[in-house]
């Protein structure tokens, strides 16, 4: 199996035992990493029905619902950790969904694909044409991104919504380690990972 | 289908398999009564008094393996009895009422499970019920017939599971009544079972249900034949049970299901007659079903068993559903359908919250479907992926 960085940061951000909480958790790959190495009490939501039956094939705890309707299942810090990995840009209220989080969850674990990385600014630069890479390998036509944004978007997100940053970390690949530490992040990282509080 | 195809029938226990043109049928098989008339196995009833003695009529698919790790209990809803899969004998036109989710190779596999379907007591498919024999009167007990719970349905089965030898079930499944009898074993009785399929249910019987169902009460009671519940040996109050089956199966559709199958359409006429006959498809439709009801269900038993629906109510006993449910060992698979309106999403998701603030293994899974209630009932390909999931995950986790 490949390498997923962003899944080993996240985990290193997740106490033993912590209840946790894996929005739009597909198959439930980060789940059953968190629940083996972690010893979480975990559980996911998942739109997909195939991936929800995958879920239970595996054993796991999964909620089939749609998160453009809020949380309204979760009850108020009733979580640990909420986690959002790498689908804040499909949804069609990210702000609403972060809100959410940080109600349901102590701590709001979001990670995204940065849309000022160089690659997709060179792109839309000199292609004139909206980009597509392998963190986005959709035509602007068919895509599931429609809330794509950057990691200084987001930081504005937070402020707007009165969030306190805990952890940030860049990712120049999913599969590989990443350097100490990445100079002007908004431009060279193709990851972002926050973990973000109510201050 | 060929009928010709010449049928080779090999017993295995009660389950006679091989038809060549019935693939992943559980057989033919037949329904067995076991009567609890020794002390100590009276059934003392929620509403006051004992039940002694009692039948209970079941039927049961596959093998109680050497462990006794993988027996199923399949519970029945309003109109059910214990015939859930298979066929009675091979000239039988119609299987039994979940046929599509249980025989070899299917959902409930009967290759890997052992599954047993019992009729409730109340019931009029063989168990003890208000038709049957009062042993005080020697007459039928009609509405002398003591006023019986979900949970008196839950414990006489937990005889019957004694009886078979089955400590604790690898699971428990059912919907809309049978997702009650589900949920109240796992609340009453939680070490009988490791896992739960409650579908299409309540935890608590709506006031919109109790409402429908008292309509049909009073059908059947509005029915001179009813004569106060002692009809037996005279005529039996046909209209009034087959109104009270009409209503019902209004409600086990949904508006989308009617417009689809019977849309304004008119049954065998061009234009309408400008009488009260039954003009439209859907009216022919219903006096079809209720009539054909009151061939096969005792009216009785109908008000019976909808005053015990209307009873449930998990929240009552135990103040909240979260305190009822702080028993429950169970691991949960809780099924909503879409159009369901009897019981929308929002009620299996109130289930869903309250084993989640308890801290148990609960996941939800919500069918598309447009065939409201009667979809978990329907939906054989969008059901059997997920249930089977479940138990094949949860058969690893079972322990005493």
């Amino acid at each position: 199996m490949t390498r997923r960085i962003d899944h080993e940061l996240i985990e290193g951000l997740v106490p033993e035992g912590a209840t946790v909480l894996d929005l739009a958790c597909g198959e439930g790959d980060l789940l059953d990493k968190l629940i083996t190495r972690k010893h979480v009490h975990g559980s996911g939501v998942e739109i997909d029905q195939s991936a929800v039956e995958k879920c239970v094939a595996r054993g796991l705890s999964v909620f089939h619902g749609d998160l453009d309707a809020g949380l309204a299942d979760f009850s108020d810090q009733s979580h640990d950790i909420v986690i959002l990995s790498l689908s804040l840009q499909q949804l069609r209220r990210p702000r609403m969904i972060v809100r959410e989080m940080v109600r349901v969850g102590r701590l709001a674990i979001v990670s995204f694909p940065n849309f000022a990385h160089w690659i997709p600014r060179a792109y839309l630069a000199l292609r004139g044409r909206m980009p597509m890479s392998r963190d986005l390998p959709y035509q602007w036509w068919d895509t599931p991104n429609i809330h794509l944004c950057t990691i200084t978007d987001f930081r504005s997100l937070c402020r707007a919504e009165g969030l306190c940053i805990e952890h940030t970390f860049y990712l120049a690949s999913l599969d590989k380690d990443p350097p100490a530490r990445l100079a002007v992040p908004n431009l060279t990282a193709r990851i972002a990972v926050f973990a973000v509080s109510r201050c | 289908m060929s009928g010709k195809r010449p049928t080779t029938r090999k017993e295995i226990g009660d389950v006679a398999m091989g038809f060549d043109d019935d693939a992943g049928s559980a057989g033919i098989v037949r329904t067995r009564h076991v009567t609890f008339d020794r002390p100590g196995q009276e059934l003392p009833l929620e509403g006051g008094g004992v039940l002694a003695p009692f039948t209970l009529a079941y039927e049961t698919y596959g093998s109680l393996n050497e462990r006794r790790d993988n027996a199923i209990l399949v519970t029945h809803a309003l109109s059910g009895n214990a015939h859930v899969a298979g066929r009675h004998d091979v000239a039988d036109k119609r299987p039994g009422w979940w046929d599509m989710l249980i025989g070899p190779g299917k959902g409930l596999d009967t290759d890997r499970y052992f599954v047993i379907c019992a009729n409730v007591i109340g019931g009029c498919g063989g168990s003890t019920g208000p038709s049957s024999v009062d042993p005080a009167t020697g007459r039928p007990f009609g509405t002398d017939f003591p006023m019986i719970t979900i949970k008196d349905m839950v414990n006489a089965q937990v005889r019957l599971l004694d009886h078979l030898g089955v400590d604790k079930l690898l699971a428990a499944v059912g919907g809309s009544m049978g997702g009650m009898q589900v949920l109240e074993l796992a609340v009453s009785h939680p070490d009988r079972t490791h896992l739960c399929v409650p579908m299409a249910t309540a935890a608590r019987q709506p006031t919109m249900a109790i409402a429908f169902n008292e309509v049909g009460r009073q059908a059947i009671m509005a029915d001179p034949d009813w004569q106060g519940g002692h009809y037996y040996g005279g005529r039996s109050p046909a209209k009034g049970l087959s109104v009270a089956r009409m209503v019902g199966h209004i409600t086990y559709l949904s508006d989308e299901a009617m417009e689809e199958k019977f849309g304004r359409r008119l049954q065998d006429i061009h234009d309408y007659t400008f009488t009260f006959s039954a003009d439209f498809e859907v009216e022919s439709y219903l006096r079809y079903q209720g009539l054909s009801f009151t061939n096969r269900f005792d009216a009785n038993t109908y008000l019976y068993i909808t005053r015990a629906l209307d009873y449930f109510d998990l929240t009552r006993r135990h103040g909240t559903l979260v305190k009822a449910f702080e028993a429950v060992k169970a691991r949960f698979l809780v099924m909503g359908f879409s159009s369901d309106w009897l019981h929308p999403p929002y009620q299996l998701k109130e289930i869903v919250s309250a084993l989640r603030a308890t801290q148990r293994h609960v996941s939800y899974y919500e069918v598309e479907s447009h065939f409201g209630h009667d979809a978990f009932l329907l939906e054989r390909e969008k059901m059997e992926g997920i249930i089977a999931a479940f138990l094949s995950s949860g058969s690893k986790s079972y322990h005493r």
